[in-house]
């Protein structure tokens, strides 16, 4: 009965969004206010029902419900309950319903905390969040039903994918969705904007905290998928350049620019139109990533049931709300007044290079990712591009974006001055130059990873030193003083540029691992960088809904033990398949990792790897989550009082002489 | 200092502001913005030509008789009886599409459930004596599936069609899994 009400909310929800598609459209038509303002109450109901429909799903998996198609698929009575909730989004019909629950979540967070802004945009930014809610519902209801019901119910279930039997599960595309669907917001936003035909530093200032949130979110995402990935696949890697992998690279690289872009938009009414289309980018984006991964053009473990019609639909999602929103942009943007004009050196000047280049690279990206799918779609010709491509495009775009960083922080707003911002950076220079010479001594790596290393270090000092001159300007004894008077955000920006130096640094630190492969016995040492692993034991191990077999092993640096370090090659019979759990030992930043095969004949193949200061990688997103937290938590950006933020709060201008 | 930026003198440069016009201004920014995407166009096309890879069925890999040194996928089945350990951890075996072999060198880690008569691409570059030296082997990873490159290399030679049991030299075997790349 739960099932069916849940369905039933489903279809309400529908109605709703269709309701809230149209109606605050037709009152802006004709300026009818009461009109436009049902689209609040019509969207906290929409969420409503949305909530309970997920709570519903929730409910038929945690008591296995195995009358519903989905619970059998993707469950079985013995998976532990943390694995029976987020199995809920680890199939295709539960991630979509995740996906709608997200953008409901956004949608009742616009109508509830939005105060500040304008009601005429507030109903045209929800009435657009409405057609996307209503196309995807429309997907879930004609094409992916989550509560469908079999007729003789078994008596037990498929169980899920055991790669999807982690508590990755519970983070990684809760937080990926929350930065895709985030998008929808500025764009959203966008498109109201350009309906409404008023674009200014104000619509700028209210969909910044937005584009924050999804962003923050996003780069979680992406490490915490990464992560996962380097734990469970027992290859040691974080990034395969994989399709999947870039479908969620390409929306942060184009959000990334639209974060910096819209400051220009802020503080200087300028690149108005660019901002907009990057607003539409960065969504269209996140609608292609959801087509790459949930139609089933690529297999993967992310595509989880391949129906040609679901691709149909996704396609025709995109096609829409891609071409709509392209069509209402080359229809409205000409008549937008062109803002604030600035000479090519300045900090506007900076920003632009900056959303050049991260634009670009986003296109190299898009570019290595569909050009295998349309070239054998046009010519049945298969290809792979892996990392080789990405490294020989995106690589060479990404070093100039570093280099200019610290640049940009440094030059003034309007006209700035390339000469003395160098000056500003010496330190910065200095650092990096001193790290190049420190990581040159460490053997072992090409030169290309300590040439990175230098970069990293100099922008992890470059992004501190605009911050530090702001800081000590009035001498020493007012830092405190001027501290505390800095907005928020000047920090978070200097953090959250230092956060993607501190994961380049962890990048550039790859070059310096070692690898050891080998067959190993009990009693067997196996050496690896400085330290040497020592198997003691491999053990069988019974689970939940799994055997294992457990290979204990001790770390010795020297003759002094470190730890211990158990991967284990985990088997699951209800799916007959198998899953690695790498074994990890953190060391001071870098980690030792190990990963076997299913044992044989007394003895076992292992992987084992010694990664330096690896961990930075993951580190470096949690620092740039923390600085884009800590911009979001400005005053200025919060949402009620966004309206009445002074301009006058920005970075106190610099002389340009 | 002989810096060019420093070595205008005040007024000068007053002058060049002024004249520095919102449509110089956008012809800069246009040049630069043509710069970036002509060295993004310039990289994507250089990387598209030196570092794709192909996939080569077992017949196609027969018609097309690579270079020695090219670098290739090639997807098919794991030939019955051809598969030999050679040792420390390097294996030779072969794959088919029943049609035409490549005998296949390895040296490295398999994938678990790999074995004779299951689907696998190999990824590697075409030696000189004729065997495929690979450096990395995919399996695939779950017993409902095939690597989708091996399904249509099979379906081409018109020895297997979807549903179908998989054709002679394979036994088809009921446990499978591996993972490495495919997975993700």
């Amino acid at each position: 009965m739960i099932v069916e009400t849940g369905h039933f909310a489903l279809v309400l929800a529908l109605a709703l969004a269709v309701v809230n598609a149209v109606v605050p459209l037709y009152g802006h038509y004709i300026r009818d206010s009461r009109l436009t303002a049902v689209a609040p109450s019509v969207a906290l109901a929409g969420f409503g029902f949305v909530a309970y429909a997920f709570a519903a799903l929730t409910y038929a998996h945690v008591v296995s419900d195995f009358s519903v198609v989905n619970v059998i698929e993707n469950s079985a009575s013995t998976k532990p309950l943390i694995y029976k909730i987020t199995g809920v989004w680890g199939n295709h019909e539960g991630s979509m319903l995740l996906w709608v629950l997200i953008l409901a979540i956004f949608a009742a967070a616009v109508a509830v905390a939005a105060r500040g802004m304008p009601a005429d945009l507030r109903s045209l930014v929800l009435c657009v969040q409405s057609w996307i809610a209503s196309a995807f519902l429309l997907f879930i209801l004609l094409t992916s039903d989550p509560f469908a019901r079999i007729a003789q119910a078994p008596i037990e279930g498929q169980d899920l994918n055991p790669l999807l039997q982690d508590p990755g599960l519970a983070i990684h595309p809760p937080l990926l969705y929350l930065g895709y669907v985030g998008f929808s917001m500025t764009f959203s936003f966008a498109a109201a904007a350009l309906i409404a035909g008023r674009i200014d530093a104000a619509w700028a200032r209210f969909v910044r905290p937005w584009t924050l949130i999804a962003w923050i979110f996003l780069t979680l995402g992406i490490a915490m998928g990464s992560y996962w990935a380097y734990y469970t696949l027992g290859w040691g890697g974080f990034w395969f350049w994989d399709p999947v992998e870039n479908a969620s690279l390409m929306p942060w690289l184009a959000g990334t620019a639209l974060l910096h872009s819209a400051v220009v938009m802020e503080k200087r009414e300028a690149l108005k139109i660019w901002t907009i289309f990057l607003a539409i980018l960065a969504f269209s984006l996140s609608l292609v990533g959801t087509f790459l991964v949930r139609s089933g053009v690529l297999t993967s473990v992310h595509a989880f049931a391949t129906d040609p019609m679901r691709g149909v639909f996704i396609l025709l999602i995109l096609v829409f709300f891609i071409g709509g929103s392209l069509a209402l942009f080359a229809w409205r943007a000409g008549s937008l007044t062109p803002g604030g004009i600035f000479a090519p050196v300045s900090r506007e000047g900076a920003l632009v290079l900056n959303n050049l280049l991260l634009t670009t690279s986003c296109a190299t990206v898009f570019t290595g990712t569909l050009y295998p799918l349309a070239l054998e779609a046009l010519t049945g010709q298969k290809i792979s591009v892996g990392a080789p491509f990405f490294n020989a495009t995106f690589v060479p775009l990404a070093i100039p974006l570093f280099l200019v960083m610290p640049f940009g922080q440094s030059l003034a707003w309007k006209r700035g001055d390339l000469l003395g911002a160098a000056q500003r950076l010496v330190l910065a220079f200095a650092a990096g130059l001193a790290g190049l010479l420190v990581f040159a001594a460490w053997k072992g790596a090409p030169a290309l990873s300590y040439c990175l290393a230098g970069l990293a270090i100099y922008v992890i000092v470059g992004s501190f030193l605009d911050l530090g001159r702001r800081l000590s300007g009035g001498g020493l004894g007012n830092v405190w003083a001027r501290g505390s008077g800095l907005p928020r955000s000047a920090y978070g920006t200097a953090i959250a540029h230092a956060g993607i130096g501190v994961t380049l640094l962890g990048l550039a630190a790859s070059g310096w691992g070692q690898e050891n492969i080998l067959t190993m016995k009990p009693g067997d040492t196996a050496k690896i960088g400085p330290y040497a692993v020592h198997l003691d034991a491999i053990a069988p191990v019974n689970g939940p809904n799994y055997t294992a077999a457990v290979a204990r092993g001790t770390i010795f640096e020297g003759v002094a033990a470190l730890g211990a370090i158990e991967p284990s090659a985990r088997f699951y019979p209800s799916r007959k398949m198998n899953r690695s759990d790498a074994g990890i030992a953190t060391i001071g930043l870098g980690q030792l990792y190990m990963s076997i095969g299913t044992p044989s004949n007394g003895g076992v193949d292992a992987r084992l790897y010694w990664k330096p200061l690896v961990t930075l990688i993951w580190i470096g997103a949690l620092i740039m989550a923390l600085g884009g937290a800590l911009s979001l938590s400005d005053r200025r950006l919060r949402f009620g009082i966004a309206s009445r933020a002074r301009r006058s709060a920005g970075p106190t201008p610099q002389p340009a002489e | 200092m002989n810096w060019p930026m420093n070595s205008v003198s005040k007024g000068e440069r007053a002058m060049t502001r002024k004249t520095m016009t919102r449509k110089t201004r956008r012809l800069t920014l246009i040049g630069a913005a043509l710069a970036v995407f002509g060295l993004a166009t310039g990289l994507s096309l250089f990387a598209l030509r030196d570092t794709i890879v192909f996939f080569y069925g077992p017949s196609e890999y027969a018609e097309k008789a690579p270079q020695p040194g090219t670098r290739l996928r090639i997807g098919g089945l794991v030939k019955a009886g051809t598969f030999v350990k050679e040792g420390g951890q390097s294996y030779q075996f072969a794959v088919t599409d029943t049609k035409h072999d490549v005998k296949v060198s390895y040296t490295g880690l398999l994938p678990d459930l790999f074995r004779e008569g299951q689907g696998a691409v190999v990824e590697g570059a075409v030696g000189s004596d004729g065997i495929f030296r690979a450096d990395s082997v995919l399996a695939k990873h779950d017993e409902r599936y095939m690597p989708r490159e091996v399904a249509d290399a099979l379906k081409k030679q018109g020895v297997w069609k979807e549903g179908e049991a998989m054709p002679e030299t394979a036994r088809p075997e009921t446990a499978a899994g591996a993972q490495k790349g495919v997975v993700k």
